[in-house]
């Protein structure tokens, strides 16, 4: 089998064999690794027990992360969830409150799955088991639904960037909410076209995203961020579902980060120089933090 | 190509990659190349490590790896405590270490045995280190295969005689890489391999009578 090199050649393998995406970067893996089905499927098993467990303790945690900046607003939103008084109700409510509580976890030391990286924690978790508890889908759902996405993480990362030091914020949280959008759609049925508009879909709509972390810390506003970019991943599946076509091809909408990236000046790009970070009040708190004037 | 865990995974314990998940395993690397149970470590942090240390929890990841955990362990938040119940003497000092990798931390360990030594690396991204130098030798070393490390005498034929014994016991050599500080003096060699080195293997290299140090070190 040829090794995918595009979005594109995804979905032209899947449509050729008339299978899913999941099946085709399952068997990619198996000839690069040179491992069993089963023992790559186990691993990714594990993956997606971690990423339950990170949402569970998310979202009863005690306690900040230790520079006291972030913790407990995962759990706010979803007592508010629970009462039936947020606006937008589920599963978007509970997807932005899982996608904090995994991120606040990271924040706090506590265990997780990077995906892509740790800052974007968060984004694939909460989209994905959110979904997942609306479609009543399956372990072994969830388990391809991963498969999935890594596939089109492996195309992001390699035509463009996973990384903010590289690609700012569109190349990990932008990455990861287009890597759920089309995992998503695959996992509600949809066909292999419709999973390549949803990960453009999802992408295009956080173009641009720098990554101006204060004080240079995994925190703000990485981990609110989670909590906004995980629902965009199931409104970009749901316009896919819908039969809504992104008019620029997911593969130039990829390379269009790559190009965004490149011209992202450095301050902009996990320095914590610019943006945000250099805000009055994020130059107070590194202050604080780190004893820097 | 990329493989799929190296987008969903690692599993690791947070926030960063390269702050904490990277840290571990240097603090690991450093207890391999001990080879022993660190009793004493003096951890010297510097440019962006020394700066963000404490918001990364560098300095416990660098504990947690030299109390020899991998980096999805959940005691690594609580690691000083446990480092105080096993008696291991902690010190953090901010430092300049000159023109390295940002994220660079230089550990001097002291095991059980009296046994000390100095060790320089980097964590440069994604959880990936590079070690650069052990005990004043520059290295390379990334910690992906299994690596056999000899200090000993500067002499003739050692080179050979290590890796006669590897090839007898069908170990195949993939990166190879001798220094030395001062000609006829101590040299320290790096041996990276495709298999496994048996104790039996490291036992023949001890027995070189030139070799002074040997350690069998598995892929982080």
């Amino acid at each position: 089998m040829s090794k995918y090199q595009s979005i594109a050649d995804l979905v032209k393998v899947a449509e050729e064999k008339g299978t899913r995406i999941s099946e085709i970067v399952i068997a990619q893996e198996m000839e690069n690794s040179e491992r069993s089905r089963e023992a790559i499927w186990n691993q990714m098993a594990k993956s997606l027990e971690v990423m339950k467990d990170s949402v569970e303790k998310g979202l009863t945690m005690e306690g900040k992360s230790a520079s006291g900046l972030v913790g407990g607003d995962a759990q706010k939103l979803n007592k508010r969830r629970l009462e039936g008084k947020t606006l937008c109700g589920d599963p978007i409510s509970k997807v932005v409150a899982y996608g904090i509580a995994v991120n606040e976890i990271n924040a706090a030391m506590g265990r997780i799955v990077a995906c892509p990286t740790a800052g974007s924690c968060g984004i694939l978790p909460g989209a994905l088991l959110a979904a997942g508890e609306a479609l009543e889908a399956s372990d072994e759902d969830l388990i391809n639904a991963l498969f999935t996405s890594s596939g089109i993480g492996i195309v992001i990362a390699t035509n463009a960037s996973i990384s903010g030091a590289e690609g700012g914020c569109q190349a990990e949280c932008g990455s990861a909410a287009a890597m759920a959008a089309g995992a998503i759609v695959e996992m509600a049925g949809g066909q292999p076209g419709e999973v390549a508009h949803a990960v453009a879909l999802a992408l295009k709509n956080s173009l641009g995203l720098v990554c101006d972390p204060v004080a240079g810390l995994v925190e703000v506003p990485c981990v609110k961020r989670n909590g906004f970019l995980a629902p965009q991943a199931l409104i970009a599946a749901d316009l896919a579902l819908a039969g809504v076509k992104s008019v620029i091809p997911v593969d130039e909408v990829i390379h269009a980060m790559l190009e965004i990236g490149r011209a992202m000046p450095v301050e902009l790009r996990e320095t914590a120089g610019g943006g945000l970070a250099k805000t009055p009040t994020g130059q107070a708190i590194e202050a604080r933090l780190f004893g820097k004037k | 190509m990329r493989g799929v865990f190296d987008i969903v995974g690692p599993i690791m314990i947070g926030p960063s990659s390269s702050h904490t998940a990277g840290a571990v395993r240097l603090g690991r690397m450093v207890r391999l190349i001990l080879g022993e149970e660190p009793q004493k470590a003096a951890v010297y942090l510097h440019g962006s490590f020394a700066l963000t240390h404490k918001g990364h929890g560098t300095d416990k990841a660098i504990a947690a790896g030299l109390l020899g955990m991998e980096t999805d362990d959940e005691r690594i938040r609580d690691v000083f405590d446990l480092a105080e119940e096993k008696g291991l003497e902690l010190e953090f000092v901010p430092a300049d270490l000159g023109n390295v990798h940002p994220n660079t931390a230089r550990v001097m360990a002291i095991g059980t045995s009296g046994r000390e030594v100095t060790v320089t690396g980097a964590s440069v991204g994604g959880g990936n280190i590079i070690i650069t130098e052990i005990d004043n030798y520059a290295v390379e070393l990334a910690g992906n295969y299994h690596t056999l490390i000899t200090i000993h005498e500067d002499k003739p034929g050692i080179v050979a005689i290590a890796s006669h014994i590897l090839s007898q016991h069908n170990v195949n050599i993939a990166f190879m890489r001798v220094s030395r500080q001062n000609r006829g003096a101590q040299a320290l060699m790096i041996i990276e391999t495709d298999q496994s080195i048996s104790q039996k293997v490291l036992d023949s290299i001890k027995n070189i009578e030139a070799v002074k140090v040997a350690l069998a070190i598995p892929p982080l």
